[in-house]
């Protein structure tokens, strides 16, 4: 694929652009910031430790499965491995952006990714799956995340109990909305419907058999496997 | 009790670097060990195929997990995307539908 030898650029206007389309992620993540600010004070962590954690791991679901184990003394272990373990899913995402961040500098690519996440990694994706050539999504949409999540954290943290549930207003399906819309998008003609639904009944199925995110890493192997063995092996499937 | 509102216990702060760690080893990890595999026609076909893999891996059981107003506002979600061809307005419309469905089932 001649594509992957473009050039990609790194600039500031592909920063700025990223946290645009980064808006309604952003608007979820402070509501999502201010009940786990809520939920760290309930375990124990004081307003500068629930701040730092969400300032340095940057990662709501692991955040949250931590301060379910979280006690006094904090049991490190546990804490670290269940983080890498709920995270694992990244590895999988980080590997499909090297055709592109290869491009980039060492510094660039090796940032950039501190602040991928389940949701700004799409925008970076979708960027090059259209052609464009820049880079700086991930870092400029990460960037504007990262602040509203400390920002709504510490919020949360301070104002306690008196945040209200933020389902009433379907907030919580942000998320669930956003992928919708980023599939319709991925969607290349009905050559995907068999790897997609291998992926979705093999995640279900792990997801009710397995507590954690290792429905994700199972679903999306068997997913992207399949269409890979089914794209190398006939000439059916997409013109590559 | 909550505790004091700046007090850092070693602990705590151990835990949370090492959080932070493990996370950054996942999110460079797998763009590092691609480094060392060949790039092939299969490898590549398989790079192509994780994205869409992923998020429906992703959203498939939080969409099952939740019921019908999760099921019903991740198809309207989906039509006004293909619709309207705007993903704002895909989420509006599919936050909006939950809310809604939600009061009413």
């Amino acid at each position: 694929m001649s594509e992957h030898l473009r050039p990609v650029v790194f600039t500031r206007a592909g920063a700025l652009k990223g946290a645009r389309d980064a808006l309604p992620m952003a608007l979820s993540s402070i509501a999502f910031g201010l009940v786990f600010g809520v939920a760290a004070r309930q375990a124990g962590l004081s307003l500068a430790e629930a701040s730092l954690m969400s300032a340095l791991v940057f990662a709501g679901s692991s955040q949250f499965v931590a301060i379910g184990i979280w006690g006094s003394p904090v049991p490190v272990f546990a804490v670290v491995l269940a983080t890498l373990i709920v995270n694992a899913r990244h590895l999988l995402m980080g590997a499909s952006l090297r055709p592109w961040y290869s491009r980039l500098t060492r510094r660039q690519a090796y940032g950039s990714l501190f602040f991928m996440t389940d949701t700004n990694w799409p925008l970076q994706l979708q960027a090059f799956l259209r052609g464009e050539r820049e880079g700086a999504v991930l870092v400029g949409s990460g960037l504007f995340m990262l602040s509203t999540w400390v920002a709504s954290t510490a919020f949360g943290h301070a104002a306690g109990a008196a945040i209200g549930d933020p389902r009433t207003w379907g907030l919580d399906f942000t998320v669930v909305a956003f992928f919708a819309a980023v599939l319709v998008k991925l969607w290349r003609g009905r050559g995907d419907a068999m790897p997609w639904l291998i992926a979705a009944v093999t995640a279900v199925a792990v997801h009710l058999a397995v507590p954690g995110f290792w429905h994700v890493i199972a679903g999306a192997l068997a997913g992207s496997i399949a269409g890979a063995i089914r794209d190398t092996s006939g000439k059916a499937g997409h013109g590559a | 009790m909550a505790p004091e509102a700046w007090s850092l216990d070693p602990l705590a702060v151990t835990a949370i670097l090492g959080m932070a760690a493990a996370t950054y080893a996942m999110r460079a990890g797998g763009f590092w060990i691609m480094r060392w595999l060949p790039m092939s026609r299969g490898m590549e076909a398989w790079l192509r195929h994780i994205p869409g893999a992923v998020i429906v891996s992703l959203l498939a059981p939080m969409v099952a997990r939740g019921g019908w107003p999760e099921v019903i506002g991740t198809v309207v979600a989906a039509a006004v995307m293909r619709v309207a061809g705007h993903d704002l307005v895909a989420i509006m419309a599919g936050i909006a539908s939950v809310a809604l469905l939600r009061q009413v089932l």
